[in-house]
């Protein structure tokens, strides 16, 4: 492998930015406080700000409104409802082919005759202000007919259940059977069968920047301008074309500053479709902010699995097969468009992937419910996958007497084995597996840590070590979305121009979420131009200026986005070279720049700056040999081909201590090694691994969307939805092993969601480690004090 | 989450802030800290007509010795009261309590009567009042009267102020020769509101428990005074028997509330696991 790293003209280039923990070109600008997020925007004094009436009812027919009151309370500009929306836009259905067999009802921007989950907004007030909207909002009557509320996903199904859309006929959104090998085969010569049910909660992604919409419909210029902290600028594009009926090119959608999104804008939300609606309306700038309230009970929710798992293993510790049972309630609807199958479907597709096994057999069921809407939030599938197949690996050690790090070492795909299918017949390319997990049990000390916890255990302190390996999906090809029907991109294109004065100007259609992705592309950018980072200049996350491309999701930016750039700059480099060697007389093909100045390639020496090139290029053309014409603008796409997803994988480990008498877990230590391939910038890399654990370690212990059986959410606010806090945390240590992909010239994979893809799972074995010496054992997360107490006994 | 419309005031003086108090009555709200009235404020919990901001009223900041213990005037931010060597070496139960009360942004703005009058069940001042006997000193129209802690936390979000009263300071005793004060919450993320807590004074010689307190917070509509689980401290040192017999009591004795995060059970199971953790290093 290292041969071929060793090929690569990206990773090879002299005075390579890729590998550096370069600053932020976005920073100063943020800790300066001239971030453009959306509610900095200004609009003027013309601009209406929507607050909505949502329901107070799980499942509730809208009957007539009186909005009387609210119209005339001061500062209102408009009071409108669900079917005043309606006649201006067309509703969507959530669905994507591939998933066969998934359905959901038609969804309006605002509900027509039903609302069906609490906080779901049925009417939209515009005022002068958003306090003044809030004090209309109050005003407005409904006259509810309360229906029963669907909330168990359990009973969903049940004949004696109400149906929540009719037309649907059942609460059944999506069922998928998957049968690979021959279970009942490998079940026949299994010496141990072991099943337990795994059970993740409801939670949400927390944002620091609320859901943001501005809209302003121009009707002297048929202009429709959105200013949106949407990850995906052109997907929401084209979403509003379609659905207002407007021309794709006379809808523009920014995207500049996002205050993290973690997959929660990504989505189709009604509530900013109802702005968007409000402006054509109204005819004026329409701005809505979701304050903290409404995020909880209008973000998109994710998780909420149950899960029935099965593994079979031999005596020696071979494991046989996986088998997999998942519910999943999704709220009233599918959401639009990447659908709320994806998760369940992640499910099916990864559950066991880091072993080598041949026999596999899973059911996944997605119903309707009367709760919040859920989709795709940061490592979709994978924390649930990873819980579920490394739990039961570790009921697999204990059904065999083998220590948990062995059974791993035995049963991880090898190093050598690649590329090859998963029992799912996913491909993997280029995995490292056993590499990573021993660099773990290196870097945590695992022998050390266990002789620690059994000397601890006999003074009475309960300690637990737990290992985790995982698999994670990045840089999707079209066979994610677009196959299914979406208009969702995955290829992205850069553009970048060389400027008169040498400058280089970058245009992506990768976004910026806080993540860091405007380092990472400088990064690249800058190595494959040859200039010195400060010499770019870096646009992203507005239509208008930026080459067509998917934004940020499923760990694909810098992947895709990136080698986009990279392509691009290389392009790019190759124009100017061709221009300096008409200047210099020179073969093309001995030049190079460097440093942001062209050189003689092999000796290094200086021939003409970038600047100069610029100059004669731009203002004595005249000077170039006739027919010579400088072109000095370069635009790349790129999108993976070969692979539907470059895999990464990646093992962490938790250690951790239970108070037995209060119930209470103490973090005190995390690692995780990861293998995202190529990494171009290490501390964001390192970053996005601590954050995305932090993520992961919340759904574990914390995070939770509480509803009673009424459908009502019952912590739907910071001080009782409990979101990870610094105190609570541990150290998390971080490594890596590299195993580019060759898909690519960069060779970078996502790195996005493996910290969340493996916390869960690294906690809940530590956690049961912990409760070894108890007849104790916990697979309900979050694992809160008080089921930690139940499970020993103590109350 | 943006308020109701609210008028505003800031009076200068004591007296003014009475007058605008008694004029608008139950629809006025004492605005000091804000840590937890902004936020109702803002979740439309509640909607007073006007905030009688008492920001400025002069003297009622700080905190000074006196000769039974200590006065902490109730503008008094939690962050002075938290750095104070006063506090840590006259009430070292308060000083304890400090660093549990929410995160130092928080403790910079918020103050200590603020948090005495809020009466929040699950806070830490009230318990530690009603612990040490403190005494609340309050202005109103018709002049100055003391209630003690006890008579002063009367039900949820419910004390002895009356419309028109400000809460001015907090008279502490204290602490006397030979007795000790622990301090213990448990919460699940630090600086929440404590899932149960307690906050005890008790009376120590010679490795023997005498007169004490064991007030719990978090486990019902005000701090809750365990006596009778209290008086089997009397005469004993400690031991795990005695432990097991003081939890056994506070079962009997508790009817805690229930949340998301605790049911009645465990939060009496916890409360003597929070009695055995406090009182074995008091007597030792």
């Amino acid at each position: 492998m290292t041969d071929l790293i060793a090929d690569r003209w990206l990773l090879d280039r002299p005075n390579s930015y890729i590998g550096r923990s370069v600053p932020r070109p976005n920073a100063p600008r943020l800790a300066e406080g001239r971030g453009a997020f959306v509610d900095d925007i200004e609009t003027g004094g013309r601009t209406g700000h929507a607050a909505f009436v949502r329901s107070p009812h799980a499942h509730a027919r809208i009957g007539s409104i009186d909005a009387e009151a609210a119209r005339a309370a001061p500062g209102v500009i408009a009071v409108v409802t669900g079917r005043e929306l309606a006649e201006i836009h067309d509703p969507w259905v959530g669905v994507l082919s591939h998933l066969q067999g998934l359905k959901s009802a038609p969804q309006y921007a605002l509900p027509l005759e039903t609302a069906t989950w609490q906080g779901e907004a049925v009417v939209a007030v515009v005022a002068e202000s958003r306090a003044r909207a809030e004090d209309a909002v109050e005003l407005v009557k409904i006259d509810w007919e309360v229906l029963p509320a669907v909330t168990d996903a359990e009973t969903a199904l049940d004949p004696a259940t109400t149906v929540i859309h009719e037309s649907l006929g059942d609460n059944l959104a999506w069922r998928r059977n998957a049968d690979f090998g021959d279970i009942e085969a490998a079940y026949a010569e299994a010496d141990h069968i072991v099943e337990e049910t795994y059970v993740f909660a409801r939670h949400t992604g927390v944002c620091v920047e609320p859901r943001a919409i501005l809209a302003d419909w121009n009707p002297g210029e048929g202009q429709l301008t959105v200013w949106h902290n949407n990850q995906c600028p052109h997907m929401v594009q084209n979403i509003l074309a379609t659905h207002f009926r407007l021309d794709e090119h006379r809808v523009r959608v920014i995207a500049r500053d996002v205050g993290g999104s973690f997959g929660i804008k990504v989505h189709t939300y009604a509530d900013e479709l109802a702005t968007v609606g409000l402006s054509l309306l109204l005819k004026r700038p329409v701005k809505f902010v979701a304050d903290r309230l409404e995020s909880f009970l209008s973000d998109i929710h994710a998780r909420d699995q149950r899960v029935q798992g099965k593994v079979a293993v031999k005596d020696d510790g071979t494991i046989l097969a996986f088998e997999i049972d998942a519910l999943s309630g999704i709220g009233p609807y599918s959401m639009y468009p990447r659908t709320s199958g994806i998760e369940s479907n992640q499910i099916v597709n990864l559950t066991g992937g880091p072993y080598a096994f041949d026999h596999y057999r899973a059911q996944a069921t997605v119903v309707f419910q009367n709760k919040n809407m859920m989709c795709q939030y940061r490592a979709v599938g994978h924390p649930v996958k990873c819980a579920v197949t490394e739990g039961l690996v570790d009921a697999a050690a204990r059904a065999t007497g083998m220590d948990p790090a062995e059974i791993r070492r035995r049963n991880l795909r090898a190093d050598d084995s690649y590329p090859c299918k998963s029992a799912q017949g996913l491909p993997f390319e280029n995995l490292s597996h056993q590499e990573s997990l021993a660099k773990l049990l290196d870097a945590m000390d695992y022998d050390a840590l266990k002789a620690e916890r059994d000397a601890l255990r006999t003074e009475g302190v309960y300690r637990g070590i737990g290992l985790a390996s995982f698999i994670e999906v990045t840089n999707p090809s079209a066979m994610f979305y677009g196959v299914g029907g979406a208009r969702i991109s995955a290829q992205d294109g850069a553009t970048m121009r060389l400027d008169a004065r040498g400058n280089v100007f970058v245009a992506t259609g990768a976004t910026e979420q806080g993540q860091g992705m405007e380092a990472v592309i400088s990064q690249v950018a800058a190595t494959a131009v040859g200039v010195p980072p400060e010499r770019l200049k870096i646009v992203t996350g507005d239509t208008e200026h930026t080459p067509y491309g998917g934004g940020t999701w499923a760990s694909r930016a810098a992947g895709i986005g990136g080698e986009a750039v990279a392509q691009a700059g290389r392009a790019l480099r190759q124009q100017i070279l061709r221009a300096a060697a008409v200047m210099l007389q020179e073969e093309a093909e001995n030049l190079d720049i460097r440093g942001g100045v062209v050189v003689e390639r092999a000796s290094g020496a200086e021939r003409i700056g970038l600047d100069e090139v610029g100059r004669v290029c731009y203002y004595r053309p005249d000077t170039l040999p006739d027919g010579f014409q400088s072109e000095l603008v370069a635009t790349r796409h790129y999108v993976p081909r070969q692979y539907p997803f470059a895999f990464t994988n990646g093992a962490q480990a938790s250690y951790l201590e239970v108070d037995v008498e209060t119930g209470f877990i103490s973090l005190l230590d995390h690692w995780c090694i990861e293998d995202c391939g190529t990494v171009i910038n290490p501390q964001l890399v390192d970053e996005q691994i601590r954050g995305g654990i932090v993520q992961g370690l919340g759904g574990a212990l914390w995070e939770q969307c509480v509803y009673d059986s009424d459908g009502q959410m019952l912590n739907a606010n910071m001080a009782d939805y409990l979101v990870p806090m610094a105190a609570e945390l541990p150290d998390m240590r971080c490594g890596h092993v590299v195993s580019p992909t060759f898909e690519s010239d960069l060779g970078a994979k996502g790195v996005g969601e493996a910290g969340t893809c493996g916390a869960p799972a690294a906690v809940m074995n530590a956690l049961n480690d912990a409760l070894a010496p108890f007849a104790a054992r916990l697979t309900d997360m979050p694992f809160t004090p008080q089921k930690v107490l139940r499970a020993l006994g103590k109350i | 989450m943006k308020p109701a419309p609210f008028a505003y005031v800031r009076p200068a003086s004591l007296e003014d802030a009475i007058a605008a108090l008694d004029e608008h009555g139950e629809d006025s709200r004492i605005l000091a800290g804000g840590q937890s009235l902004m936020a109702t404020l803002n979740m439309r919990l509640s909607a007073p007509e006007i905030l009688v901001d008492i920001g400025r009223v002069p003297d009622l900041a700080g905190i000074e010795e006196t000769d039974a213990g200590l006065r902490i005037g109730a503008m008094t931010r939690h962050a002075e009261v938290e750095a104070s060597d006063l506090v840590a070496s006259r009430a070292p139960l308060i000083a304890s309590a400090m660093p549990h009360i929410a995160h130092p942004a928080v403790r910079n703005c918020g103050t200590f009567g603020g948090s005495i009058a809020l009466a929040d069940p699950a806070a830490e001042l009230p318990a530690c009042a009603v612990a040490l006997g403190a005494r609340m000193t309050i202005a109103g129209k018709g002049g100055t009267r003391t209630v003690d802690a006890d008579a002063f936390f009367r039900g949820l979000y419910e004390t002895a102020l009356e419309p028109g009263e400000v809460l001015t300071a907090v008279e502490v005793p204290g602490i006397g020769a030979g007795w000790k004060s622990g301090f213990m919450e448990l919460a699940r993320r630090h600086g929440d509101y404590a899932m149960i807590g307690l906050a005890a004074h008790v009376e120590v010689q010679d490795g023997r428990f005498g007169q004490g307190r064991l007030v719990f917070f978090g486990v019902g509509e005000r701090p809750v005074c365990a006596v009778r689980s209290a008086a089997l401290l009397d005469g004993e040192s400690w031991s795990d028997a005695l432990g097991d017999r003081i939890a056994d009591a506070l079962k009997e004795e508790l009817d805690p509330s229930e949340d998301l995060n605790a049911d009645a059970p465990m939060r009496r199971h916890l409360a003597g696991v929070l009695a055995r953790r406090v009182l074995a290093p008091l007597a030792a």
